[in-house]
């Protein structure tokens, strides 16, 4: 999968189609390393928008059908902290 | 917002001069237009990362991160209230204090830095040197001009230290970051030894005061204690001799690889000696210039800001009584003042279960009523994440405890077990391989029962979640180090560090424990210093005259523990 922070607000945003979704849930798994450096590539080109800074390429896994990063920062990313489960996406929040 | 029945109060301390409101004002707009360039495109993120750096905001796992100076861990309570104002209004409603005596913010937007940092500048604070290869905020032992075991009161000479580093024109764009502590007294709770330069205020044989020297500590991947530079600088020449230690890091310092280019690298490759030698050379060339002293009606005009409040004197010096949980609190949180009557008072931002250093809007709003109602306007950031109310009046005690109570932050354990550093870590950090925050409130909820604290006594932990060490893992008497296998969080033990008077660098003790492994592990060694103990022995002193052996084969499970 693909994320990027939005420039203005810093929030976490995922990859999907051409655009840009806030919640990993909604956003797309990239099947193969060409689609998703293609994917990345793209995203890359788009920073002189100066919409979105800092994209990434991370690893996700199919657990019972949903799915999950691999790494515990990404899980942590995609949801907030887990010391304040009041604040971040987990909570609903999106930082715009 | 000020309670109406308590009157603000200004403290003793630094007051911006006409320079520098200009100097910060002027800087604030300098960002604005620096934000509206890079949101308009005219900066591209490459040409505006280190611009925000050296305004203190990160980009982080979340959002952005604000970082807000606190020098030398001073605040009063108009600037306290004005962080609770910006932590509600511009984020989610909490704060964290750091190790470096600072605020982090963690949920900025970029669009409101220049409204925040504004406010800020309306409370004199800012956000400058927080971040970058230069000079960050100098930072003091936070009893200063509150304990009688000090010499004098450091802050002057860190707020001239401030002044004379900020932006200062050789000094910008150092190698890599540059930390300078200070203290006036034999005792050190602002770890100077683990600063890239340290400066105590000391007497020579003559009884004339100077300054003692240290250069080339340091935590991070290659920890090192500091070395002494010079045993006593006159006062007059304290400035040209720090300038002569930065001048030789700056132009001898490794600039080819990041893991090389702190000064503890330099001095500990070409040796104390060869280094004081070639500061010696710089610092006579200085000399010689004459263009570097500290006038003493400087020094007199920047003390004169820090005079001590006018303690009331006849005042009783017995501690009052109320109860048995005030008495436990006062055993641990409570310090001698210098002035009879008067005592120090360490607020734990640590109630066992809590984020270590956090504080909510309406927290800060409290505190700074209290620090108006009862210590002159005045309260102090420590590096262990603590806040500290210098100059309390003892009868006053029992209504300060009160009132910590209902605000969660009573408890009496300053200094102990459940006194524990941890940096944001993987909760927070874009730099982090492992979480710190649930492992400090694991190992805090483990040890909660006050009398079991009390029964170990001095125990000073200290998590970090990466090797940056951010939480002065190596520092700590147990220290934990967050590292990341495989996507997985593991925790490395360390024990044996001191960033006191009697520093020392942690030992590793082997390989990391499971998220869910590492209170437990913590809990076998205590238990092996618990058994092992000799009369007035505190952690430290079991591990230093027992060694790594019996507390390693205990956290392995080799003998009961």
């Amino acid at each position: 999968m693909l994320t990027a922070n939005r420039l203005r607000d810093g929030d976490v945003l995922y990859r999907k189609g051409s655009g840009w979704v806030p919640m990993l849930a909604d956003a797309e798994v990239y099947p193969d390393q060409a689609s998703a450096d293609a994917a990345l590539a793209a995203a890359t080109a788009e920073t002189l928008r100066n919409e979105i800074v800092a994209p990434y390429l991370f690893e996700v896994r199919d657990v019972n059908g949903k799915i999950v990063p691999v790494k515990e920062r990404e899980i942590i990313r995609a949801a907030g902290p887990t010391v304040h489960p009041h604040t971040g996406k987990q909570a609903g929040q999106i930082n715009a | 917002m000020l309670n109406p029945l308590v009157k603000q109060v200004d403290p003793n301390m630094y007051r911006y001069d006409e320079f520098d409101a200009q100097f910060v004002s002027e800087r604030v707009e300098q960002f604005a237009g620096q934000v509206a360039r890079r949101l308009s495109g005219e900066l591209t993120e490459d040409q505006f990362k280190p611009l925000r750096l050296m305004n203190g905001l990160y980009l982080q796992l979340h959002a952005y991160m604000l970082r807000i100076a606190v020098p030398y861990g001073t605040l009063s309570s108009r600037q306290m209230r004005k962080l609770a104002h910006i932590t509600r209004t511009y984020d989610k409603d909490f704060g964290h204090f750091t190790t470096r005596t600072n605020l982090q913010l963690n949920w900025i937007k970029l669009v409101d830095v220049p409204a925040i940092l504004r406010e800020l500048a309306d409370v004199e604070m800012h956000c400058i040197q927080t971040s970058g290869n230069c000079v960050r905020n100098v930072t003091a032992d936070q009893f200063a001009g509150a304990t009688d075991e000090e010499i004098e009161d450091p802050r002057p000479l860190a707020e001239i230290i401030r002044q004379w580093s900020s932006l200062h024109p050789e000094f910008v764009f150092l190698a890599r970051k540059f930390k300078i502590a200070v203290g006036a007294c034999e005792k050190d709770r602002a770890a100077m030894l683990y600063h890239d330069m340290a400066v105590q205020i000391v007497k020579n044989a003559e009884g004339r005061i100077g300054y003692k020297v240290m250069a080339g500590g340091g935590m991070g991947r290659t920890p090192y204690i500091a070395h002494v530079m010079r045993e006593f600088v006159e006062r007059e020449d304290i400035l040209a001799y720090l300038e002569a230690v930065l001048r030789v890091y700056n132009q001898d310092s490794r600039r080819d690889n990041i893991h090389k280019q702190r000064i503890k690298i330099l001095i500990n490759t070409i040796g104390p000696e060869e280094m004081r030698k070639r500061v010696a050379r710089e610092f006579d060339e200085i000399k010689r210039a004459g263009t570097l002293q500290l006038p003493q009606d400087e020094l007199d005009r920047i003390t004169a800001y820090f005079a001590p409040p006018k303690f009331e004197t006849g005042l009783s010096d017995e501690m009052p009584e109320a109860g048995a949980d005030f008495a436990n609190w006062v055993s641990t949180n409570v310090s001698k003042h210098r002035a009879p009557g008067y005592a120090i008072a360490t607020i734990t931002l640590k109630t066992p279960g809590q984020v270590p250093g956090d504080a909510t809007s309406a927290q800060m709003d409290t505190i700074a009523d209290l620090m108006d109602q009862f210590s002159v306007g005045e309260v102090r950031v420590t590096h262990e994440q603590n806040l500290v109310l210098p100059h309390v009046r003892k009868k006053d005690l029992p209504a300060i405890y009160a009132k910590l109570k209902e605000l969660d932050f009573a408890a009496p354990n300053a200094g102990l077990i459940t006194d524990i550093i941890a940096c944001p870590g993987l909760d927070y950090c874009d730099l982090a391989n492992a979480r710190s925050i649930p492992i400090a409130q694991s190992i805090a909820k483990k040890f909660e029962n006050l009398s079991r604290q009390q029964n170990i006594g001095e125990l000073k932990i200290k998590i970090s979640g990466c090797i940056n060490a951010c939480g002065h893992h190596h520092a700590g008497h147990i220290g934990i180090l967050g590292v990341d296998k495989k996507g997985v969080e593991f925790y490395q033990l360390v024990l044996g560090g001191s960033g006191a008077e009697d520093a020392s660098i942690g030992e590793i003790m082997g390989p990391g424990f499971g998220e869910h492994e590492i209170a437990d592990a913590v809990e076998r060694v205590v238990n092996v210093y618990l058994a092992q103990r000799k009369d007035g022995e505190r952690f430290l002193d079991t591990y230093r005259r027992l060694g790594m052996a019996p507390f390693k084969d205990a956290a392995y499970g080799k003998v009961a523990a």
